[in-house]
């Protein structure tokens, strides 16, 4: 598989379909900003479903398809079920896909209460689960993590998808990449920053632009290596990062 | 051909090309339309609720995240209440950066919609995909476009989707002037291609349909077109402060959308560029005017297909202006001490208290109004989000049951065609509230 401009004929292209669920459709449209890089990309795969940008629909089956969202209701978790039924090969894309995202702090409140809270009395006219993230519902084969994804590594993935070779997301912490950028620890600067505990894969983009990091890639699969250390150093209330955490995380709960 | 649609049926799930998902549903019987109407269904993602218990300083990380695509819209917007409900003033420059960022989004939303989502449609083609071999340098142009105001975007606020800098009381980074210049250059860069589109938007053809309804915009009393600061005004002589916006909003909920309604004087209005435009045409950059102009398009404009015109109207506008605001700060230069740095209120940098504030800014698709209010710890206690797709829905089945009859006698595609289109050329962006769109016509 290359991604150069080789025309090839539609029919020898891999079919990969882009679904969303429950999100902001903002990774999706990571894709779009690819600018005219996208077009490489388009000549190397035959896009069958795409619904924000294109109006064709497609029956068959689909050897890639690429997932947004989380799961927040009966009908989704369904129609997720069913193009799983039909993808040789699924990756979950962006931080609501991959680890519920800010939709999973939904979990944080009792169900029919936080629905009570938007809709009023009538809340149950409108259909609503807990927030799951796709690996919760069906098998995921790959994983783009990130709020919103990070473009180089989209590519990166789907290069790797396509080939039918593995992919692992970095274990490393933000604070790995953050150092190489020469950035003032945002500790040092008095400021709580998630980086010791989150993946990294992003280099370290919002420490880079002057803000925190909030953990939207999810944690380090041993997030307490690091935290007794950053914790006693800086003397910080360990429920206050808990909280923060809980903004992309909450979801990870539900996992066994 | 024409076609006898005494009973008529016909069922598009997930109408595409527009952000997010709505359905529209028509019965027919016996030549009677009996319904007509446009639902919103998709997974509510409950942020009001999600907010409660969160930071007034986590408000615009989180309330971004409602959409991709105006993410800077709901950034400026949540910045705004939570500023006012902190009693928080804007210096000058913050307010000039924040209306650069402001203009940044609109010409990224607008070009999508004018050249991905809405072209096609005139174009007479399913879906951009096709005009890649059809109308190559038109899309090479449209994707160089997004990539152009993307990367000063990124230069700004680190990035367009879900922005960085931009938080309560300022930007966490400032623009170098190196960074200024590399805007102004990658603007200018781009004139040949708003040319271009100029050219392009010329031989566009829209449906001729009319039809009267209330226009809802900011509006104020400098001569700026006011997108960032102003009162609620319409075309039916309503006024308020934003303070007031739920006079201005009057928001119910209906089973059929998971999306909630809103009216003012009539039983619907319409929020958006064609809305901005007929209120506030008389303020747009010249260069703005001028296209209007060579467009035809005037206002009290009544057609809300040309709501996609309207837009392009507002991209030229906004392109001068972003270059108005560059070139005026390299003359006097920024105050890079007014960088802010994130999460001080922990420290008690900023004071907390227990308030209530709104935010109103326009954003592409309309007026968006965020309202927040805080116990004394600065939490939240309770959030109120009013997204312009969501102004717009009662409108969209208005016009529905306006154009059905007219359009009755032609071919069923041609019918669900002119259905889309009209829900495209509000440019609808459902995920801010639910998603899909479904054409049925029932026996």
């Amino acid at each position: 598989m290359t991604m150069e401009n080789k025309p090839v004929p539609a029919a020898a292209k891999p079919k990969v379909a882009f679904f969303d669920f429950a999100s902001c459709e903002g990774c999706q449209l990571q894709i779009t900003n690819l600018g005219e890089g996208l077009l490489d990309i388009l000549g190397a795969i035959d896009v069958v479903e795409f619904r924000e940008a294109i109006s064709e629909k497609w029956e068959g089956d689909y050897d890639v398809v690429l997932i947004e969202g989380s799961i927040g209701d009966h009908h989704a978790e369904e129609r997720l079920k069913k193009i799983r039924a039909r993808a040789k090969v699924l990756i979950a894309y962006g931080a609501c896909a991959c680890t519920g995202g800010v939709n999973g702090m939904k979990n944080s409140f009792e169900l029919d209460e936080i629905r009570a809270s938007v809709y009023g009395k009538d809340f149950k006219l409108f259909d609503s689960t807990a927030t799951k993230a796709v690996h919760q519902v069906v098998k995921v084969d790959y994983s783009i993590n990130g709020c919103p994804i990070y473009a180089p590594e989209l590519v990166e993935v789907l290069k790797h998808a396509l080939r039918g070779l593995p992919y692992t997301v970095p274990d490393n912490p933000v604070c790995s990449e953050c150092k190489l950028n020469e950035n003032v620890c945002m500790y040092e600067r008095g400021v709580a920053c998630l980086g010791p505990w989150t993946k990294a894969g992003c280099n370290s983009w919002c420490v880079n632009n002057g803000n925190i990091c909030y953990g939207c890639r999810g944690e380090v699969k041993n997030p307490a290596k690091n935290a007794n250390d950053v914790i006693s150093k800086y003397n910080l209330k360990p429920e206050l990062i808990k909280a923060k955490f809980d903004m992309y995380n909450k979801c990870k709960e539900g996992d066994k | 051909m024409a076609t006898d649609n005494k009973n008529l049926n016909i069922k598009v799930e997930y109408v595409t090309r527009v952000e997010g998902h709505g359905n529209i549903v028509v019965n027919v019987k016996e030549g009677k339309i009996e319904k007509c109407e446009f639902h919103v269904v998709e997974t509510p993602r409950l942020f009001e609720g999600m907010l409660r218990g969160r930071s007034i300083f986590e408000a615009q990380h989180i309330t971004s995240r409602i959409c991709g695509i105006c993410s800077c819209g709901h950034s400026l917007a949540s910045i705004q209440a939570a500023e006012d409900a902190l009693g928080v003033e804007p210096t000058g420059q913050t307010v000039k950066l924040r209306k650069l960022l402001l203009d940044y989004e609109f010409l990224d939303s607008h070009l999508l919609h004018i050249y991905l989502l809405a072209a096609p449609d005139v174009l007479g083609v399913p879906s951009f995909i096709p005009l890649i071999g059809t109308h190559n340098a038109v899309v090479r142009r449209a994707l160089r476009m997004k990539k152009a105001v993307n990367d000063v975007c990124d230069i700004l606020v680190g990035r367009h989707i879900h922005p960085i800098t931009a938080i309560v009381g300022g930007f966490t980074k400032l623009p170098s002037v190196k960074e200024i210049d590399a805007q102004i250059k990658i603007l200018e860069d781009m004139a040949p291609d708003m040319v271009e589109t100029l050219a392009l938007a010329k031989i566009l053809k829209f449906p001729d349909y009319h039809r009267e309804t209330e226009y809802v915009a900011l509006v104020s009393d400098d001569a700026e077109y006011p997108l960032l600061n102003g009162d609620i005004g319409s075309t039916d002589g309503k006024r308020f402060k934003k303070a007031h916006y739920k006079k201005a909003t009057n928001e119910f909920i209906d089973p059929r959308s998971s999306a909630k309604f809103t009216k003012l004087s009539r039983d619907s209005f319409f929020v958006g560029a064609l809305a901005r435009f007929n209120l506030n045409s008389a303020k747009l950059h010249p260069a703005a005017k001028a296209v209007a102009e060579e467009l035809g398009l005037k206002p009290v404009c009544h057609n809300p297909y040309l709501n996609t015109v309207a837009q392009i109207v507002e991209v030229v506008h906004c392109y001068y202006h972003a270059l108005d605001i560059l070139k005026d700060i390299r003359k006097n230069g920024l105050d890079y001490k007014q960088a802010v740095t994130v999460g001080a209120n922990e420290k008690g940098a900023v004071p907390v208290r227990a308030g209530s504030g709104v935010g109103s800014v326009e954003v592409p698709r309309g007026i968006l109004h965020h309202h927040y209010e805080t116990d004394a710890a600065g939490m939240i206690k309770l959030a109120d989000c009013i997204i312009p797709t969501n102004s717009n829905i009662n409108n969209i089945e208005a016009d529905f049951a306006k154009l059905l009859p007219e359009i009755i006698h032609l071919p069923k595609e041609t019918i669900t065609l002119r259905l889309e289109m009209m829900v495209r050329a509000y440019d609808p962006c459902i995920s801010c509230s639910a998603h899909y769109l479904d054409v049925k016509y029932v026996d």
